[in-house]
Formats: C-alpha cells, sequence, structure tokens
C-alpha cells in the first residue's frame, strides 16, 4: 500500500474554489460584454481585448519581477479586472490610456497591497477614476450606441442621460431634451455611456446568475438599490419638475454595474450581513447625493469607493455569539 | 417545517452508502491490543500482568480517577504483554495485548438475546454500574458516562436528550443499531432517565433516516416519556449545543455545559451500551463500527469487540482498494487521519472511512478573498478567518478575545473556504495556546 495522508479534519471540501466564483463572475459579465459589442462595435471589442489583455500581463510581471511569487493570473480575478474596467470606459477610449488604466488597476489598485483579496479599493474602480481625473475629455466622449457600431473611427458621440440632467435646469427640462432616451431604451441600453454600463437588462441577467449561485447574497444590491431609491424618492417627492425620479436614477449611468458587480466584490465589501447592509445603504446615498449636488454628473464610483474605505469599521460588527447573550425563556 | 438549530452549519454530501447494511459481528482475532486510553480524562490504570487468564468481560484496567472509565477484556485468553502501540492520535499509548483463547465469559454476565425490560437496579445501582461497565460516549467524544449522570448539586436535569443524529456524512452506526436494537435502545433510555431521575427524553433523529423515525416512534409509544423528534438535515446538528439548540431552543452558555439549562445528552449507541450493562451485567467490551468509503466493496456495519486491529475490519469490508490515500478513523468531518492499519477499535471509534488519492488531497490555497462564507456557516457565531488568521500570527490576545475556546472543531469553516484556507489547523493551534495560557493564569 502507498503512503497514507496525515492531515488535520475536515477530510473533505465544498465543491467549488475560487477561481470557481472568479468563472462564474466572467460568465454574469458575458451578456453585458455581448450586449456592449452590438450596442458599440468594434470599439467595445478593442477595449475590452487591450483592457483584459493588459490586466493579465501586468499581473503576471509584478507578481514574477516585482513580488517574486508564483503567478496567480489563473486563479481569474485579472481577467475579471480587466474586464469591469472595460465595462467602466467609453468605447472610443484610446489604446495608450486603456492600458495605463489596466496598469493602475491591477499595479496600484490591487498588487501593490499584495494581491487577490488584500486590496482595499474596487481595483477596477481605482483605474476608473484614475483615468476619469487624468483624462477626462477622452473618458467623457459617449459614442452613440447602434449608430457608431460600424467602425473605429469617425464616430458619433453624445451625452449621457445623466450628462444632459447635469446641464439643464432641471429634471422636466432635460427630459424634453431630444437627446435624451426614453425608459425603455435605457433598459435595453440604447444610450450613451461607458461600454458596459448602459444595458440594464443584460447586467441583470448576470446578477442573476451569481445570486443563484451564491456568489453574491442580495444584502449589498438590495440596500443599495433602497439607498438610492429612498433619497432620490424623497427628493423627487419635493419636487418632481426639479429632481429626477428614482425609475430615471436606476436606469442611467452605472447604477446597475455598480450595485450588482462592483459594490458586491467580495473582498472589497464588509463580511457580515450588518455590515453589508450599511455599506450598501451608504452607496446608494452617496451616489444619488453625488450625481444631484457634485460637480460630476455620476457618483456611483466614488460612492462605492468611499464606502470601501469604511469597509474595516464595518467588518468591526460582530455576529451574535452562540451561548453569549442567553434568553431560554 | 422540521426543526433544527439556527445560527450556521452546512450541508456536506451524505453519502450513506452502509446504510442498509445489517451489522454483521465479526470473531476477535487471535491478537486483541486493549488501549488504555479509550476515554476522555485519566488514561485507566491495568490491574493485571504478563501471563494472567482472563475472561471475556474481566476487569482488566481501572479508571481510577473521577474522570476515568474501567477497562474490560474484550475476549477470553492470557495477557500476552503490557506494551505501547500507536492509537488513532498515531503516538504510541499504553496497552494490553491479549491473546485469545476461547470465548469464556465472566461470571454473571446475561450474553443471551431476551430483552430485559424491567428496571431493577437503583438510581444508585444503575450510575455505579454504568461506572463499573467502563461506558463512555460512544458518539466518539468518549466522555465517562457516569460523570454525566452524576448531577452537579444545584442543578437539576430535566431532559434527557438521545444523539441520534448522526450527521458525520458516511458513518451509519447509530443509524443501524436504532433499526435493529430498537427494543434495547429505549429500555436504556428509560435507564438513563431514572438514573437522572427526568421524565422526559427527545431522541434526536436527522430526516434523513426516516426508516430510523418511523421505527423508533412506533416503538417509544409502549416507553412512557420518550418522544422521538426528526430533525432537518444539516451539519454539525450532533455536536451537543446545536442539538438541544434544535431540540427545545435552549442555547447552553458559552463555556457552560448542557446540564446548565436542564440537559444531559447521550449518544443513542450509548443508550445500548447502558442497556446491556445494567440489564444484562455486560461491560462495554464491543461496538458498532461502519466500514464505508466510495471505492470500498462491501461498505458494512460490523459488531465488533473492542481490540480489534482494524485491519481483520478493512478485509471484511471487501480490502483497502488501489489508490487509497487516507484512512480516517470517524466520519470526514471530525475523524482523525489514522498512519496505519495495525491500530485497534477503540470504545470511541464510530467508523473507519477509505478515501482515495484525490479525495486525500486538499483543495488548492488562494488568499483569503473575505467572502465572510466561514462566518455564515460557523455554528458558534465566531468569525474563523480571524481566528485562523490570528493561529498565523501567533497572536493569541486576539485568539482568546475571539472567543477561540467556543470553537467546536466541527470544520463547517474549512469545508466551505473557497480559498481552501486551513482554517481549522490555525484555530487548533489558537485553542491549544489560548487553554495553556487560560490554565496558567489560574494558577
Amino acid at each position: 500500500m502507498n503512503m497514507l495522508t496525515i492531515s488535520g479534519s475536515p477530510h473533505v471540501h465544498a465543491r467549488g474554489d475560487a477561481s470557481k466564483i472568479m468563472r462564474i463572475v466572467i460568465l454574469a459579465l458575458l451578456p453585458a460584454m455581448v450586449g456592449s459589442f452590438i450596442l458599440f462595435g468594434l470599439g467595445a471589442v478593442q477595449v475590452f481585448l487591450v483592457s483584459v489583455l493588459s490586466c493579465i500581463v501586468f499581473e503576471y510581471l509584478i507578481q514574477k519581477f516585482l513580488l517574486k511569487g508564483k503567478s496567480t493570473i489563473g486563479d481569474g480575478s485579472a481577467i475579471i479586472t480587466g474586464m469591469l474596467l472595460a465595462f467602466n470606459v467609453p468605447s472610443n477610449l484610446p489604446i495608450w490610456i486603456m492600458i495605463i488604466g489596466a496598469l493602475v488597476a491591477i499595479g496600484v489598485g490591487k498588487m501593490s497591497f499584495g494581491g487577490l483579496g488584500k486590496n482595499p479599493f474596487n481595483p477596477a474602480l481605482v483605474g476608473r477614476v484614475f483615468l476619469l481625473i487624468s483624462w477626462p475629455v477622452q473618458m467623457t466622449s459617449w459614442p452613440k450606441p447602434l449608430s457608431s457600431a460600424g467602425g473605429l473611427t469617425d464616430v458619433v458621440t453624445g451625452p449621457t442621460p445623466l450628462g444632459i440632467l447635469k446641464e439643464s435646469d432641471g429634471f422636466a427640462q432635460a427630459m424634453s431634451n431630444t437627446n435624451m432616451p426614453d425608459y425603455i431604451s435605457m433598459l435595453w441600453g440604447n444610450m450613451g455611456g461607458s461600454v458596459g454600463e448602459v444595458s440594464a437588462i443584460l447586467l441583470l441577467l448576470g446578477a442573476i446568475i451569481m445570486l443563484a449561485t451564491r456568489v453574491i447574497t442580495w444584502h449589498i444590491p438590495v440596500s443599495f438599490l433602497a439607498g438610492a431609491v429612498l433619497f432620490s424618492g424623497a427628493l423627487w417627492l419635493s419636487d418632481s419638475t426639479y429632481y429626477a425620479d428614482p425609475v430615471f436614477h436606476l436606469l442611467t449611468g452605472g447604477m446597475m454595474l455598480g450595485v450588482f458587480f462592483m459594490a458586491t466584490d467580495m473582498v472589497t465589501s464588509p463580511m457580515n450581513p450588518v455590515g453589508m447592509l450599511i455599506f450598501g445603504f451608504m452607496c446608494g446615498l452617496l451616489t444619488i447625493l453625488i450625481r444631484v449636488f457634485g460637480a460630476y454628473p455620476e457618483g456611483v464610483s466614488f460612492a462605492i469607493l468611499i464606502m470601501n474605505a469604511f469597509v474595516p469599521l464595518l467588518n468591526k460588527i460582530k455576529p451574535k455569539r452562540f451561548g453569549e447573550v442567553v434568553n431560554n425563556g | 417545517m422540521l426543526k433544527t438549530f439556527k445560527m450556521g452549519g452546512v450541508h456536506p454530501e451524505e453519502n450513506k452508502f452502509a446504510e442498509n447494511s445489517r451489522i454483521e459481528t465479526i470473531d476477535a482475532p487471535e491478537l486483541m491490543y486493549v488501549m488504555l486510553n479509550q476515554n476522555l480524562g485519566a488514561p485507566s490504570v491495568a490491574i493485571v500482568k504478563k501471563g494472567d487468564t482472563v475472561k471475556t468481560g474481566q476487569l482488566i484496567a481501572k479508571g481510577e480517577v473521577f474522570i476515568s472509565a474501567n477497562v474490560h477484556s474484550p475476549v477470553s485468553g492470557t495477557v500476552e504483554k503490557i506494551d505501547s502501540w500507536t492509537d488513532a492520535s498515531g503516538y504510541r499509548k499504553p496497552v494490553i495485548i491479549i491473546k485469545k483463547e476461547g470465548d469464556v465469559w465472566d461470571d454473571g454476565i446475561d450474553t443471551s438475546d431476551s430483552l430485559v425490560k424491567e428496571i431493577s437496579a437503583s438510581k444508585e445501582e444503575i450510575v455505579e454500574l454504568v461506572k463499573a461497565s467502563g461506558i463512555v460516549g460512544l458518539g466518539g467524544a468518549t466522555f465517562p458516562t457516569h460523570v454525566k449522570l452524576m448531577v452537579p448539586q444545584g442543578k437539576k436535569a430535566e431532559y434527557l436528550i438521545i444523539n441520534a443524529v448522526e450527521c458525520e456524512p458516511y458513518l451509519t452506526a447509530d443509524h443501524r443499531v436504532m433499526l435493529e436494537k430498537g427494543h434495547e435502545v429505549m429500555v436504556g433510555i428509560q435507564v438513563l432517565m431514572k438514573a437522572l431521575d427526568v421524565s422526559k427524553a427527545l431522541v434526536g433523529i436527522e430526516n434523513n433516516k426516516p426508516e430510523a423515525i418511523s421505527h423508533l416512534t412506533k416503538i417509544a409509544s409502549s416507553y412512557p416519556g420518550i418522544t422521538v423528534q426528526g430533525l432537518k438535515v444539516k451539519y454539525p446538528q450532533g455536536a451537543e449545543k446545536q442539538l438541544i439548540k434544535a431540540l427545545i431552543n435552549r442555547e447552553v452558555p458559552s463555556g457552560k455545559l448542557p446540564i446548565e439549562v436542564g440537559c444531559v445528552v447521550q449518544n443513542v449507541g450509548t443508550a445500548l451500551a447502558v442497556y446491556e450493562a445494567v440489564q444484562k451485567r455486560k461491560p462495554l467490551i464491543e461496538r458498532v463500527v461502519t466500514v464505508t468509503g466510495k471505492n470500498v466493496k462491501k461498505p458494512s456495519n460490523f459488531m465488533v469487540r473492542v481490540g480489534t486491529p482494524i485491519s481483520l475490519l478493512l478485509e471484511k469490508a471487501g480490502g483497502i482498494p488501489d489508490g487509497t490515500g487516507k484512512i480516517v478513523n470517524g466520519g470526514p468531518m471530525m475523524g482523525k487521519a489514522i498512519p496505519n492499519t495495525d491500530i485497534p477499535v477503540t470504545k470511541g471509534t464510530s467508523g473507519i472511512l477509505l478515501m482515495t488519492n484525490k479525495e486525500a488531497a486538499r483543495v488548492k490555497e488562494y488568499n483569503c478573498i473575505r467572502c465572510g462564507r466561514c462566518t455564515t456557516v460557523c455554528p458558534m457565531g465566531l468569525e474563523p478567518f480571524l481566528l485562523g488568521l490570528a493561529g498565523e500570527n501567533l497572536n493569541w490576545e486576539i485568539a482568546e478575545k475571539e472567543r477561540s475556546m467556543d470553537c467546536i472543531e466541527c470544520g463547517s469553516c474549512q469545508y466551505t473556504c473557497p480559498s481552501g484556507r486551513p482554517l481549522l489547523d490555525n484555530i487548533r493551534l489558537c485553542k491549544l495556546k489560548v487553554g495553556q495560557i487560560i490554565r496558567n493564569r489560574n494558577k
């Protein structure tokens, strides 16, 4: 007989490891990715290829030459960061800016903290916000979907619904703007915006995949949506001609992408249900606060990054210990 | 809806391959290895010496302190040697090796199969007989049973809880005992009820054993005070605090025993042993052991004498399959991996599980991705990732503050961890160190 293995219990493991979780997230991102290819054409394909490849290459190089550890690209998390980063930029973004974004996302956002699981901030958002602040013009030139799906150059650009709202004097005026799509178009994604954020329907499909496979729980999405709906709803009820209604806020900008894919990132969100609820609710609140009262038309990325910083604090919330406070009648 | 405990828990694949195999008696081999550390607490002290002739059931080692247990000869024959032998812990421990000659039982032991329902022994006599017979908890923890029957002053037992959950995957020994020795178990429960002076006994059985539930429910009607309760399948329901929570919704306070909430918990196999000790005057020298595994030819439940090397059990179950990479003494969640097959069956051996090379390897390790699943599944409401980190960083202050001593080592955290972190390994280290620190402080 061969040698017997001696190890501590448990001797069995639930099927599914970290790389399987990553594969499910990638699968959940696919509908919106394919949708973006249809909406934005070759530009979107280019953005995806460049972003994902750069993220993988940067992670590999940093791991090999700076951290001098075993390659970690096999766990799939670099692919997710790359996909999410691509989701968060316009489809006509120059290749070199995309590459810099990937370097910041992986290099600064993730590997500088030690790699998978160690980063306090969502790497894709770190990359995205860096690009937004550094190249605001390129990062806010939004190709019109479908009309520009043909090629890589000469794309027709136009404003995003949130951009129109910011430029207008109130919600009623914004809605009368001829560039403003109707809610059905917004639902499908036929509006200006970042590559992967526009189609609420396809993002929801991915969200269902992640919820059904229990990769994410309901806590963060529901509380995020609740925070956004309650705050925007209260404003809207106070003055419905000036403030946008909650449905508008849910369908525009990066709301769906942020709620289901960015805020729910395990590494950068709280580990206990109470913390998750506070985290999500505050994300929703801050998003609306920035959108309505801030300088930028969109606030999802900033809101999530700000709340990421609170995660260590929220993780101090302790679960109820068994047998700690005992009330046996 | 079926009852269960609220906090945490997991549901591993059940794989109860041997559930339909009737209990088969295995004759004792030529040489028997009777370990002297078969119980939790102090080891037993040998009272025989080399060359002595012993009868089956004769006392050969004594539990000399309160938390210890007697040991009896499982066969008749001569004491070959008093030596040391590797047990399931992997360490060499004292053993009495007995050479079998025939099967002559000690005087006064009723070896017939007839059911003795009338309980003639008094409360005190029962405790004395249980103690004399060397009975320990047969669920695997091997805590001396007589200690549990002596309720401390100022405390009152209200419920006797019979642990028939068998929540460990693969194991089916308790299941078969309930089906084949149901009446004996019932009388054993009544004996325990008399010893504890309680009028209510609850038998908790998980819903994956419907035959056992219906069989015991049916016969329970002729044994007053005993209620059989089906439970939703959830690991670790067989942990006593979780079982009490599931059955009567009481929470045993941290660091306290079940008697704090008026409960005494006994395993269903222990109830059978108590029946035999008190009603038949037969000491604990045999038990039911499940031998199973995915590639085992004949998954079986054997009635074996304590001291039988497990190699014999494996042989009777069709031999060790090719590609076996790990042999576990107990179930896959809490059992111990053993180094060889010369290790003998002890009072605490509930099963032998053979795992393939593939199953024997742990999953790939990644960094913690802070998913929080370990916290979600912890039945004690702990944060295993924090304790695991405390263990890695040798930070015993945090380990104590985060209540590592509450951990019941069920393994749910490590079972669930998608990053394959060795959480329980580290928590065990925490418990060891924190335990030492607390003992030193209280000196």
